[in-house]
């Protein structure tokens, strides 16, 4: 126990100055996926159920890959930005440093299959 | 981790049933939480009767009456007995309030009193609000200027002062603060509704000139960004005050600065 002040120990280490960007960004990526997902799901629900030749041929068209690609690389970025406001919250102690980079990473990879996914059905 | 059960010195033991009154006609259950820092022993859960007929109307009165008349070793703290000094916040039937205007005719069945939420006991019903307070001191909130002070007054317009209403009628109750589970998790940085409502209050005032210093000292992930609009201060505050609202309004402010 150290003999802090109470004031002290309200104030802590100050203000980090931050917080909004990443406030910002959930906005952003919040309304961005609005419309998406209900694009996805819609052209997504098109060929859901057909054969492989036809799902594939479906994806090489522009609109349907671009809204896949999209929902995947948008929803993954808001993901990680959720993912990491939920580990501030119940993560504490020197298991949050470590939690918070192995999920933010888990998120980036899980875009990046998406993506990479969507691209080879469309190229 | 967050810790999602009590700890071992704190959990729940049934507590002492005290004695019906005698020849009452409207008699209601009362249990309150109960815990003594100088026994050691883990706090339990007291019965009382007490009667309705002979009992003032809010759920304070019966304290008091057990207080006096039953068991004096009940401790709470309590002041003016009409929702203005805050002193008599507890959780009443599962939801922090005043217990001095908390009806006894709001509760159905029996009543259960435990003291606010996930803060430190200091006895019985009384929580270390220490802390609480030092944050509220920390978001400076008096009047903060640099114009040369007026001769006669900071002048303000009734459209501005309205923009008050609803702000400055927090009596600092703690309700809030120690309803919202953000606060729970995260408290000692966390500032909390109250004392976010408190800062909204000082960085819409016309008068105040610290307003970006205020902006400045709350933009933080922890001190202002925990708030996930759950609500619960809201729902909870005893004055009809809504602290997520005023957090939202900051929150609004960050981004016109950024955006």
């Amino acid at each position: 126990m150290a003999y802090l002040t109470d004031r002290k120990r309200a104030t802590g280490l100050g203000s980090a100055r931050e917080g909004t960007h990443h406030h910002w960004q959930m906005i952003v990526t919040a309304v961005l996926l609005l419309p998406l997902i209900v694009l996805f799901v819609f052209t997504f629900g098109a060929i859901l159920g057909e054969p492989y030749e036809v799902v594939v041929a479906y994806y090489a068209r522009p609109f349907p890959a671009l809204v896949a690609g999209l929902t995947f690389l948008v929803g993954f970025v808001h993901f990680r930005g959720g993912v990491q406001t939920l580990i501030e919250d119940y993560v504490h102690g020197p298991a949050r440093k470590p939690v918070l980079i192995g999920m933010i990473g888990l998120s980036y990879a899980a875009a990046a299959v998406g993506v990479f996914a969507v691209a080879r059905l469309a190229l | 981790m967050v810790q999602l059960t009590l700890p071992k010195n704190s959990r729940m033991t049934t507590g002492k049933t005290w004695p019906r009154p005698e020849a009452a006609t409207k008699v209601r259950k009362i249990q309150v939480y109960r815990w003594n820092p100088d026994d050691g022993k883990n706090p339990r859960l007291d019965t009382y009767f007490v009667d309705e007929d002979d009992c003032g109307p809010m759920v304070l009165d019966a304290l008091i009456k057990i207080k006096n008349e039953i068991d004096p070793t009940l401790t709470f703290r309590r002041s003016c007995r009409e929702g203005i000094c805050g002193s008599c916040a507890m959780n009443i039937d599962g939801l922090n309030t005043l217990a001095c205007i908390k009806g006894l005719d709001e509760v159905k069945g029996d009543i259960r009193i435990y003291p606010l939420p996930h803060m430190p006991v200091v006895k019985d019903l009384i929580p270390d609000l220490t802390h609480f307070y030092a944050q509220h001191a920390s978001i400076m909130p008096w009047l903060e200027t640099k114009t040369n002070e007026p001769s006669k007054e900071w002048k303000q317009s009734i459209e501005d002062r309205e923009k008050l209403d609803g702000l400055y009628e927090c009596v600092m109750c703690a309700c809030c603060s120690t309803s919202c589970p953000s606060y729970w998790w995260n408290g000692d940085r966390y500032l909390g509704p109250a004392a976010l409502l408190h800062a909204y209050r000082w960085i819409i005032d016309s008068r105040d000139e610290a307003t970006g210093e205020r902006l400045d000292d709350l933009e933080d992930p922890f001190k202002l960004y925990r708030c996930h609009t759950i609500m619960n201060c809201a729902k909870t505050c005893p004055k009809g005050l809504n602290p997520a609202k005023a957090i939202s309004s900051i929150k609004q402010m960050m981004v016109e600065r950024v955006v």
